[in-house]
């Protein structure tokens, strides 16, 4: 069982609120991803349901349990830190049994559950170097041993990867999605990285200034962004956004295409434009284009075939069915 | 040229110094030279460096007349108790103003320095009394405790200092991880916190080792320490310079050797955070 539901949950640092109040509920069993841009207060909220912060007003409740006054220890969860927070006067044998140290559980016990998690993140052969004496992956996954011994009902991680080299990073995501899979239990994940965030949830909570945006599957936020907040977050490269007559003509303050839903001709298309610089990633281009009657520039996502250079003339047409549109308080108009 | 520069420079620094270090260490080596001469040699007018008739008769004279193993004995029982009582008490103390400020903090770390600041003999009176109503006067206890007072903000900025080092992140993993408040500071914080704990404890035996006001002031026969062995021999028309440099010598002696032994870690606890 994991879960975790937040009622009319307030954050205040002195005379400053950073997280207004606040209702979630984090299934059992659900992978969910907090994303937002730094400051958005995502990682103060994993720390509120952590316990490692108080929470200024409202309740928090782990399995339907208030867990609002719960110290951080009782509250039968496990968080992996983003600078791993492992403790290096230790052996990695000892980091791993510290928590089951803690709850007194008995050697043998200790060493069946140690023996498990080192084979299952590839660590045996390292149970008895210092953190100090492993590289930033091992270590990560350390605290990720030391978290699945103790059996938790949830697993917090506060972006655990940000520390880790992007290659690194890919491999560590497949390997937390993997663990959930295996696991099963309750997930919460907070990170800045929308890629994160899409190819890890079942459930992603977008963030911006401690209030909540929108919640849903990586795919609802994709395509049903609710705000033009969501639709600029979500999505890599991010949405192109168009105002004045052009969304006029659709009906709206401001329309967003995204860089895979314009069609792209040398010859002929709705809106002319010069090509800026084109990123090519082999099985993808992408293209940053200038159009010729101004505004912003548009990102355009081709074909790694597509061959376009510096300077050149390309016409865009956007998928009429693929346009979002946001009336001028930035909320979607269905 | 830049090179020939930058030598010059390290030879002239290296000598410079050498010229402070024995400028600063020389009263303690001419005390302990003095320990080896006879009274009318240490009173010669000129003095004499090193030819003279080295002689071991000081040192039997003062431990014939005093009971150099008692003196000692006290010296270790009030300084090392008073710095192990400082050091237990420091801990949570460092602990919760570097992890759990408060807004007052800083006031209160400045507050307790400044009782430095005040003439020791400034509260005699009202704690001699004191000891004397509570029938502590002379004893092992009493010093302990006076001594751990006095020394308690030094060992308090000390560990202060070292565990604001500490990432706050690994106490809170220890939190989550089941451990109480206790067990977070006994086996994360304080094996993490060794070297400053124990420059800390090595300072604050120096400290308390030379104390001198207090273990004068508050003793008389049974719990004098080495500083009042050293007091015993000195007389205002200054007739046993001899003997007196041999208790000297004997009473700094220990301290001497604990203190070169441990060099490297007394100067990088007192150096520390003063890079990076």
């Amino acid at each position: 069982m994991g879960q975790i539901q937040l009622n009319q949950v307030t954050k205040s640092f002195g005379a400053v609120q950073v997280i207004p109040p606040l209702d979630l509920t984090i299934e059992d069993g659900e992978f969910t991803v907090f994303v937002g841009p730094s400051g958005c207060g995502k990682s103060t909220l994993l720390r509120l349901i952590a316990g490692l912060e108080d929470v200024t007003s409202g309740h928090i409740a782990i399995d339907g349990k208030d867990a609002t006054e719960v110290p951080p220890a009782k509250r039968g969860l496990a968080m992996v830190f983003q600078s791993y927070a492992l403790y290096p006067h230790m052996s990695v044998r000892k980091n791993i049994a510290f928590p089951m140290k803690m709850a007194k559980i008995d050697q043998a016990e200790q060493d069946r559950r140690i023996e498990a998690a080192a084979k299952a993140l590839n660590l045996t052969d390292y149970l008895d170097r210092r953190p100090g004496q492993l590289s930033g992956g091992q270590r990560q996954r350390v605290a990720i041993g030391r978290a699945i011994v103790r059996e938790p009902s949830a697993f917090l991680f506060d972006e655990p990867l940000s520390n880790l080299d992007a290659a690194l990073r890919v491999g560590m995501r497949l390997e937390i999605s993997e663990l959930h899979e295996r696991l099963k239990t309750t997930m919460v994940y907070v990170t800045h990285d929308q890629v994160e965030a899409m190819t890890m949830a079942d459930k992603i909570v977008v963030l911006q200034a401690g209030v909540i945006e929108q919640v849903g599957s990586p795919l609802e936020l994709y395509n049903r962004p609710c705000n033009r907040f969501v639709a600029g977050f979500i999505g890599s490269p991010r949405m192109n956004f168009m105002e004045g007559t052009e969304a006029a003509k659709h009906g709206a303050h401001a329309i967003g295409f995204r860089p895979e839903h314009l069609k792209i001709s040398v010859t002929e298309g709705q809106w002319k434009a010069k090509v800026g610089v084109a990123e090519h990633l082999g099985s993808d281009t992408f293209l940053y284009v200038h159009p010729e009657k101004g505004g912003e520039t548009m990102t355009v996502r081709v074909d790694g075939e597509f061959t376009a250079r510096h300077g050149d003339i390309v016409y865009l047409t956007p998928i009429a069915e693929k346009i979002h549109r946001f009336a001028a308080d930035g909320l979607r108009i269905e | 040229m830049a090179r020939s520069v930058t030598n010059q420079r390290k030879i002239i620094n290296t000598a410079a110094a050498w010229a402070i270090g024995l400028l600063i260490f020389f009263p303690i080596l001419w005390t302990i030279l003095t320990s080896f001469k006879t009274e009318a040699q240490a009173i010669s007018d000129p003095p004499v460096f090193l030819a003279f008739d080295w002689t071991l008769e000081n040192y039997s004279v003062v431990m014939e007349r005093s009971d150099y193993g008692r003196f000692l004995w006290n010296s270790i029982v009030i300084a090392g108790g008073s710095t192990i009582l400082g050091i237990i008490i420091a801990i949570p103390a460092a602990w919760s103003m570097a992890f759990v400020p408060s807004k007052r903090t800083k006031d209160i770390l400045l507050w307790m320095l400044s009782t430095k600041m005040l003439p020791a003999v400034g509260v005699l009176y009202p704690i001699y009394l004191i000891f004397i109503r509570m029938g502590l006067l002379d004893t092992k206890i009493a010093l302990v405790v006076v001594l751990m007072l006095i020394n308690l903000p030094i060992i308090v900025w000390m560990l202060y200092t070292y565990f604001k080092e500490i990432p706050g992140e690994i106490l809170e993993a220890a939190r989550m991880d089941g451990a109480t408040l206790r067990e977070e500071i006994l086996y994360v914080l304080t094996p993490m916190a060794i070297p400053g704990i124990a420059s800390t404890l090595l300072l604050n035996v120096i400290l308390a080792w030379n104390e001198a006001f207090w273990t004068l002031n508050l003793t008389a026969a049974q719990a004098a320490p080495l500083t009042a062995f050293i007091a015993s021999y000195s007389s205002p028309e200054g007739l046993f310079y001899a003997k007196l440099s041999a208790a000297s010598t004997m009473a700094i002696a220990p301290i001497l050797i604990l203190g070169w032994f441990s060099q490297k870690q007394l100067v990088s606890g007192l150096t520390f955070g003063a890079v990076k």
